[in-house]
């Protein structure tokens, strides 16, 4: 079966649930910009301790997906979401929801890495303190070398705290943007292609950082690199055109996927 | 004591002596004693510090800018005061809140006919409702200040827009990434990146409100005024005014007072030029 199109009718193959505990749970979510559907009827559910990574071609809704979990896509003025998506028991669409403890709770990593153009020192302390979750200066420096400890990033830069960190190296940025997204002690970590402007060095420290911080959050990644999503998820997602194709573990995504779609830009014949 | 202008013309060697005596402007008895007195050597050839600490006069040796130059630079307070706060709100909220309507194009459209307003209009907008309406003091630097924060204003819009517009989509999304509201997004990030980009707009649209001379002519600053003002309702000249005045004048010496306020003048809008410069490769952040 070939889909051209969005397909109302289009129903995900696979296990759409995890087999941890539940982060969050998206139900019937579709996605608007203007009278363009971008997603359509996304089910998914990402559990704690997991890597999910979510594969397609270009402009298939991977980012826009991702971006629907932490509601930044609510800076567009045309986008409209609907559907439930739940963070634990909250329903982060509600009009209850507080925009920026969510966005606390929901790190995220970026494509290209966007330091502040601040020290190292404030572009980790900067969330901790306008989320107040440190009292005083000396936990702040504490939770600052923990973040940057945990993001690998500490020994490089333990002398050089107050440099810019505009001023290190791409994988280094990016590794800090990983610290300055884990200093708000977020449940669920967003990364949106995080090494894709970065060199294979740096990429593998950033996919061993990703294997370590699995432990302690769920993490929902967009990749490009089918070697990379084998390597580091455990679960994976294949869109395609606004549908969510398939959902599964990895190792059966990559072996035996059941869609034709998924087959072809696995085996590296579209996509 | 200085000696008057038609002396100095004359020592300069810019009245003919060759000329009849009714034909000139300085007659054969003055030209005989100005003769004794520089023999005896009493004349001399000094720089003339009346330019800088006295106001106006109708003797071209007395008349000096300070008055203007005090009367100028409260007109620049008021206008900054005055401009450059409500022109950086307005270019953030029409940046970062304004909904995307027809009303608010109707706005922007406005405020970029205005930047290219003639300056004389704004200062006939300044004497009906400042003046005749409002009923502020004639040829004071309040109303001055005003009309020149009117005719800045769109132009620090404007630039301020533009150096929002510049600060790049990634530092939005890494502010909003990590739970910033939107007004911590602003105000932290956004607007220090484009804090430079907004001094330097400012100050130029600045530099050129200070050599602004029609829309003062409108208000009555072109009045002969010889106090220096000390305060803001005070009536007083500016630079470009006083430059005017002189120019008018029929006494030689104020040919040679004109070139001198032209050069001050040329000097301050220098000196701001330079600070905008210096100002954003100062703060300009690198990435």
């Amino acid at each position: 079966m070939v889909i051209d199109m969005i397909n109302d009718d289009f129903k995900t193959l696979g296990n759409t649930e995890t087999s941890n505990k539940v982060v969050m749970s998206v139900k019937n979510c579709n996605v608007f910009y203007g009278d363009n559907q971008a997603l359509n009827d996304i089910n998914i559910e990402v559990g704690r301790s997991e890597v999910l990574a979510l594969i397609g071609p270009s402009g298939c809704g991977k980012s826009t997906f991702l971006r629907c979990l932490n509601r930044l896509n609510d800076t567009i003025d045309s986008c409209r979401v609907s559907g439930k998506i739940h963070l634990e028991e909250e329903d982060i669409y509600s009009g209850e929801i507080d925009v920026v403890m969510l966005r606390a709770r929901v790190g995220m990593v970026f494509q290209k890495p966007n330091p502040f153009p601040k020290s190292i020192y404030d572009n980790v302390a900067y969330g901790p303190k306008i989320h107040g979750i440190t009292t005083s200066k000396e936990e702040l420096d504490e939770l600052v070398e923990v973040s940057l400890e945990k993001a690998g990033l500490l020994d490089e830069v333990k002398d050089r705290l107050h440099t810019p960190g505009t001023a290190l190296s791409g994988g280094q940025q990016q590794r800090l943007c990983i610290a300055r997204a884990i200093a708000i002690k977020p449940d669920i970590i967003l990364m949106d292609e995080p090494c894709s402007a970065l060199d294979p060095i740096a990429t593998e420290k950033i996919e061993d950082l990703i294997n370590e911080l699995k432990e302690n959050y769920a993490i929902v990644m967009v990749t490009h690199s089918m070697s990379q999503a084998a390597r580091v998820s455990q679960r994976a997602a294949y869109f395609h055109l606004g549908n969510l194709i398939e959902v599964n573990d990895t190792e059966k995504i990559f072996n035996d996927p059941e869609h034709e779609l998924t087959k072809n830009y696995i085996s590296g014949r579209t996509g | 004591m200085p000696l008057d202008d038609e002396v100095d013309m004359l020592i300069k060697g810019n009245i003919d002596v060759n000329l009849p005596e009714q034909s000139r402007r300085i007659s054969d008895l003055q030209i005989s004693s100005i003769e004794t007195l520089q023999t005896q050597g009493l004349i001399k050839n000094k720089f003339n510090k009346t330019l800088f600490v006295s106001g106006d006069s109708r003797e071209s040796e007395q008349a000096g800018i300070l008055g203007a130059l005090v009367g100028s630079a409260l007109m620049l307070t008021i206008t900054f005061l005055i401009a450059f706060p409500l022109g950086v709100s307005a270019a953030i909220y029409l940046e970062e809140f304004a909904p995307k309507n027809r009303f608010i194009d109707f706005i922007e459209v406005n405020i970029n006919n205005l930047a290219a307003v003639p300056s004389i209009i704004y200062g006939l907008l300044g004497l009906a409702v400042f003046i005749n309406y409002a009923g502020m003091p004639r040829s004071a630097p309040l109303v001055g200040g005003l009309v020149l924060a009117l005719m800045t204003f769109p132009v620090i819009i404007i630039a301020a827009r533009a150096s929002l517009q510049s600060v790049p989509p990634s530092i939005r999304d890494a502010a909003l990434g990590v739970g910033a509201s939107k007004m911590q997004s602003i105000f932290d990030h956004i607007l220090p990146l484009a804090l430079p980009g907004i001094l330097t707009g400012s100050i130029i649209g600045m530099a050129r409100a200070l050599g602004e001379s029609a829309p003062l002519i409108m208000i009555g600053m072109v009045a002969f005024v010889v106090d220096i003002p000390t305060s803001p309702l005070d009536s007083s000249a500016a630079l470009p005014v006083q430059v005017y005045l002189w120019a008018d004048s029929p006494e030689r010496g104020f040919v040679e007072k004109t070139s001198a306020a032209i050069m001050v003048l040329l000097m301050f809008l220098l000196l701001m030029n330079s600070l905008a410069i210096w100002l954003r490769n100062k703060y300009e952040i690198k990435w």
